[in-house]
């Protein structure tokens, strides 16, 4: 049972890299990789969120939304499968709420380090594609819950790899036309190439 | 009896802003090239890359975005007034994922293999940040109609892109047009392959690098 969720998590954080093979996350990975500080924020931000709302919303999903899952309530027949996107976003959005106020209540100094990335997580597209993979997959609550982590993992690797070489860059020549988006993906087209490798791995 | 005579100069006034006029436009052709929202501004790269590998599904992707970033637009715009400030994110949130929904379930009904193939991107359009930044900086503080153009503009410049980049990896990775194979049998034959590349992640980051590269040394725009 253990090598399973071993191999799911090595799959989700090097193989199946959410943003590198899924390119999901893509907007606030090329806008706040520039400060090697500010992308660990934002990466343990992920990791905290989507660890958190993945098996949230794989409760709701099996427990509400589901073909048939209203049968505890009487509804056998219910499909409101339909609704999951926007159930799947006031989740995150909530979730994303609710974690901002716990934490500026129990560890404001943790509060000042993350808040202003806060905000930014419920619209990023890696948390609701982690969810949204969760569904098409056919995850269980376990599965779901080691899923959303390594993805959020995953996530924070690449940004902070990549604040890391931006970082060194600052010192490169780059030719005008490429500075900022150009080079930054071509270096994302590298790094993917990279972690292309890892996809031979079987545990 | 004045009353009465401002209300029909601003009628007539109102009647006088043209529904094709210059401004309007401009609205509509800016995000095209010089304020693309993939190339310039950096937004709904996610989605951008991953439907790109056929020229089928980024056609279908780039009409779904730019009907639900005009539909959204116009919604939040005839809503602006009544939207308080403070949870208007959500309300965005919420307007864009009812649309989406429609999308999705349309997509379902008419172009169902092409909506399986599309996956979880179909979905991942309420995250899309063009949607979202068109929303926050055009149509909060714009009539509906100028907001449904620039909505229009917005999703037609990031269909291009698409486009474009889905042309390319087609072409070099499948080496077809549309699902029509062009490359002819002979040079398979003569020892020509197929760039593998071009069909995984790697080939559409590259690509698109390139093509920021090729678009900025036109316009002459440097970044930092």
């Amino acid at each position: 049972m253990l090598e399973h969720y071993l191999s799911l998590f090595v799959k989700a954080v090097f193989v199946e890299n959410i943003l590198l093979a899924f390119f999901l996350g893509m907007c606030s990975f090329l806008a706040v990789s520039k400060k090697v500080e500010t992308a660990l924020g934002l990466g343990v931000a992920v990791t905290f969120v989507m660890t958190i709302t993945t098996p949230v919303n794989w409760l709701i999903n099996t427990y509400v939304l589901k073909e048939g899952a209203l049968a505890w309530a009487g509804l056998p027949a219910a499909d409101l499968s339909f609704l999951g996107f926007i159930t799947f976003i006031a989740t995150i959005a909530a979730m994303v709420q609710l974690v901002e106020m716990i934490i500026d209540r129990f560890s404001p100094k943790l509060y000042t380090a993350l808040g202003i990335f806060l905000p930014l997580i419920a619209v990023n597209c890696a948390i609701l594609g982690a969810a949204l993979f969760m569904v098409e997959r056919d995850y269980t609550l376990g599965e779901s819950t080691v899923f959303g982590f390594a993805a959020g993992i995953g996530w924070f690797l690449a940004i902070v790899a990549m604040a890391a070489i931006r970082y060194k860059m600052r010192y490169s020549n780059v030719p005008p036309g490429l500075r900022g988006l150009g080079i930054t993906m071509l270096i994302t087209g590298l790094m993917s190439m990279a972690f292309m490798i890892f996809s031979g791995i079987q545990l | 009896m004045a009353a009465e005579v401002t209300t029909q100069s601003a009628v007539t006034k109102q009647q006088t802003e043209k529904w094709f006029s210059k401004k309007n436009i401009r609205v509509f052709t800016e995000p095209l090239v010089e304020n693309n929202p993939i190339t310039f501004q950096v937004l709904g790269i996610c989605s951008s890359l991953a439907v790109t590998v056929q020229m089928r599904t980024a056609l279908v992707m780039a009409l779904a975005v730019t009907s639900v970033t005009a539909l959204s637009n116009v919604a939040i715009s005839v809503l602006r007034k009544m939207i308080p400030a403070k949870i208007r994110i959500i309300v965005e949130l919420a307007v864009i994922a009812t649309l989406v929904i429609l999308v999705d379930q349309i997509l379902k009904a008419y172009l169902f293999n092409i909506s399986k193939q599309l996956s979880v991107f179909v979905g991942l359009i309420i995250t899309n940040c063009i949607i979202m930044g068109r929303a926050e900086a055009f149509a909060l503080q714009n009539k509906p109609w100028p907001s449904f153009l620039d909505g229009m503009g917005n999703g037609l410049g990031y269909g291009w892109i698409l486009m474009v980049v889905a042309m390319v990896r087609e072409l070099l990775g499948n080496g077809s047009f549309f699902g029509f194979r062009i490359i002819p049998e002979g040079w398979y034959a003569a020892g020509y392959e197929n760039m593998g590349l071009m069909v995984l992640a790697p080939g559409a980051f590259i690509l698109l690098g390139l093509l920021v590269w090729i678009q900025r040394t036109i316009t002459k725009t440097v970044h930092e």
